[in-house]
């Protein structure tokens, strides 16, 4: 048969992969844990840990096979799970960190670097067992290595539960308080979540949505590093162009998730799940979101245009990303981390990215505020104010957002803080010093926004 | 294309000499590969060469024919890389 392909995109492929960084972020295995549930805590670990091992055996192996054959790094090979909280509510002897222990040692023994879906969904309310469940994200975050924890406080059809924003900023003070010797590196597995999606494969904020089937195979893709350079040095093409060569180049990236996704899925025998279409940055040179902006005319990222920038190159991958597959889900966007993107750390050290820019910027990515370290004796209702601020934003704007920070014990404004590997290093930043206390105490619930008269 | 087809792309780039050609496709005749296409080209000294192989009848895994051609590649000084196609496909296909 003639040579099917140009030898200019086989080249092309090769260079995305060797020179720009273009990776599979991560291949996520949703397991559903629906029938794990039983009245004895010792009963559901048991189970959970059967049914984990059970079906993610072959995740590491089929990951780093495809990545060979294929000739693409597959970074990270995960596993998200049912919301513990609702695993774990009938249990009699209720033992929240014993589940947790039990996932952390499934997820070592299966080989996976993170287990996310200890997690629980409160935007309408709290039950008691989930009040429980949220005391117990502390020392879960201190005593396992490899679980993630996330809580859903919001959505854009039951508003925001302000009693659960209020128990997240004390929860997310404990949680650094009790990881104080990794400088709080506990914080950077806890997210707070308003309208959560279901299926997203990322990190911390995966969970395997009670409507999602048995299990699944989902796949994050990467490549800031490939849109960069696919617009730089291009300083005077207009807007339109720009963004059509964004899409092209999404398109080329969501492929080859797509390809892998469905190749992991079948040798595993599960369903395929969704590819999300986000760009991931991390720590190395190059492979930063930050960039990108910059890249378009920006002297620092932060500066005027920032969110202009960042808006459409969000939507452009999107376009571009949604054609390339068959199953488009998760959180599909650009992520803007500070601590995992070297850009987006120059921009704070330079003072052209502040904590209100970030915010700003968060109405238009994919996400919300990422991996931004602040102050270690920032107080918890400033912490519950910021992600009342960010469930504001997603609850109006019927978007997910989300807060990750991280308040660094004894770490004041301008010091560094490193986490080491993709979670990277980061500045610390300046938080508002003025008190949100009494605005946090009131408790109940900010009722859901209308959704007409759009303005 | 048949659905039992396999096939896959090796790549060879860098610093020409004497041999490289013959050596891969030693290497690949030994594992029963069949070459189906080569493209080659080679701008002053530097090598560039593509070929699309059947390993259906392969009679090694294609993890350890990609380590062959690594191990060809790290010997001669050469880039030589072996992917299934579908990443080229996939990518650049609709």
């Amino acid at each position: 048969m003639a040579f099917s392909f140009d030898t200019s995109e086989i080249f092309e492929t090769i260079h995305m992969i060797s020179e720009e960084n273009l990776d599979i972020r991560t291949t996520t295995m949703g397991i559903s844990l629906k029938d794990c549930v039983s009245e004895s805590t010792k009963t559901t670990c048991d189970k959970i840990y059967d049914k984990i091992t059970r079906l993610a055996e072959n995740l590491v192996p089929t990951g780093e096979a495809i990545s060979k054959e294929f000739g693409i790094p597959i970074i990270h090979k995960r596993i998200a799970v049912t919301p513990i909280s609702m695993i774990g509510e009938a249990c009699a002897d209720r033992d929240y960190v014993a589940i947790a222990k039990t996932l952390d040692r499934a997820a070592k023994d299966v080989g996976v670097n993170f287990i996310g879906g200890y997690s629980a969904l409160v935007q309408k309310g709290i039950t008691d067992a989930e009040r429980e469940f949220l005391a117990s994200i502390p020392e879960t975050l201190a005593s396992t290595e490899l679980v993630c924890s996330s809580v859903n406080v919001g959505s854009s059809k039951a508003g925001i539960n302000m009693d659960a924003v209020a128990i997240l900023g004390r929860i997310i003070k404990e949680t650094a308080e009790r990881t104080a010797s990794q400088d709080g590196l506990g914080c950077a597995k806890f997210v707070a979540f308003c309208n959560a999606v279901e299926d997203n494969p990322f990190m911390a904020g995966a969970f395997h949505g009670v409507g999602e089937g048995e299990t699944c195979l989902s796949v994050g893709v990467s490549g800031p590093g490939v849109v960069l350079n696919a617009i730089k040095g291009r300083e005077h093409l207009p807007f339109d162009e720009l963004a059509e060569l964004i899409k092209r180049t999404a398109f080329k990236i969501t492929r080859s998730g797509e390809m892998v996704g469905r190749e992991a899925a079948k040798r595993l025998g599960v369903p395929f799940g969704i590819v999300d279409l986000s760009l991931a940055p991390t720590p190395a040179v190059g492979d930063s979101v930050a960039d990108i902006l910059e890249a378009f005319g920006l002297e620092r990222c932060g500066t005027h245009g920032t969110t202009a920038a960042l808006a459409m190159l969000n939507d452009a991958v999107k376009k571009g990303g949604a054609m390339a597959s068959s199953h488009v889900g998760g959180l599909s966007g650009a992520f803007i981390p500070v601590s995992e993107d070297a850009g987006m750390i120059r921009a704070v050290e330079d003072n052209s990215l502040c904590y209100d820019k970030l915010e700003a910027m968060t109405c238009v990515c994919s996400v919300g505020i990422d991996m931004v370290a602040i102050p270690g004796d920032t107080p918890a209702e400033s912490i519950s104010g910021m992600i009342a601020d960010e469930a504001a934003i997603g609850m109006i704007n019927k978007k997910t957002t989300a807060v990750r920070v991280i308040p660094v014990p004894g770490k004041k404004v301008g010091e560094m803080v490193e986490f080491g590997g993709l979670l990277g290093y980061a500045p610390i930043m300046e938080v508002h010093p003025f008190s949100s206390k009494t605005f946090v105490e009131r408790g109940g619930q900010i009722p859901a926004p209308i959704h007409a008269l759009n303005n | 294309m048949s659905e039992q087809q396999q096939k896959a792309v090796i790549t060879v780039t860098g610093l020409d000499k004497k041999g490289i050609i013959a050596r891969i496709t030693g290497m690949l005749a030994e594992h029963n590969v069949n070459v189906l296409d080569i493209s080659q080209t080679i701008l002053g000294e530097y090598f560039n060469m593509i070929m699309l192989v059947n390993i259906t009848d392969c009679d090694i895994a294609l993890q350890e024919l990609v380590d062959e051609c690594n191990a060809i590649g790290k010997d001669m000084e050469l880039d030589v890389r072996c992917q299934h196609e579908n990443i080229f496909r996939f990518m650049h296909q609709v």
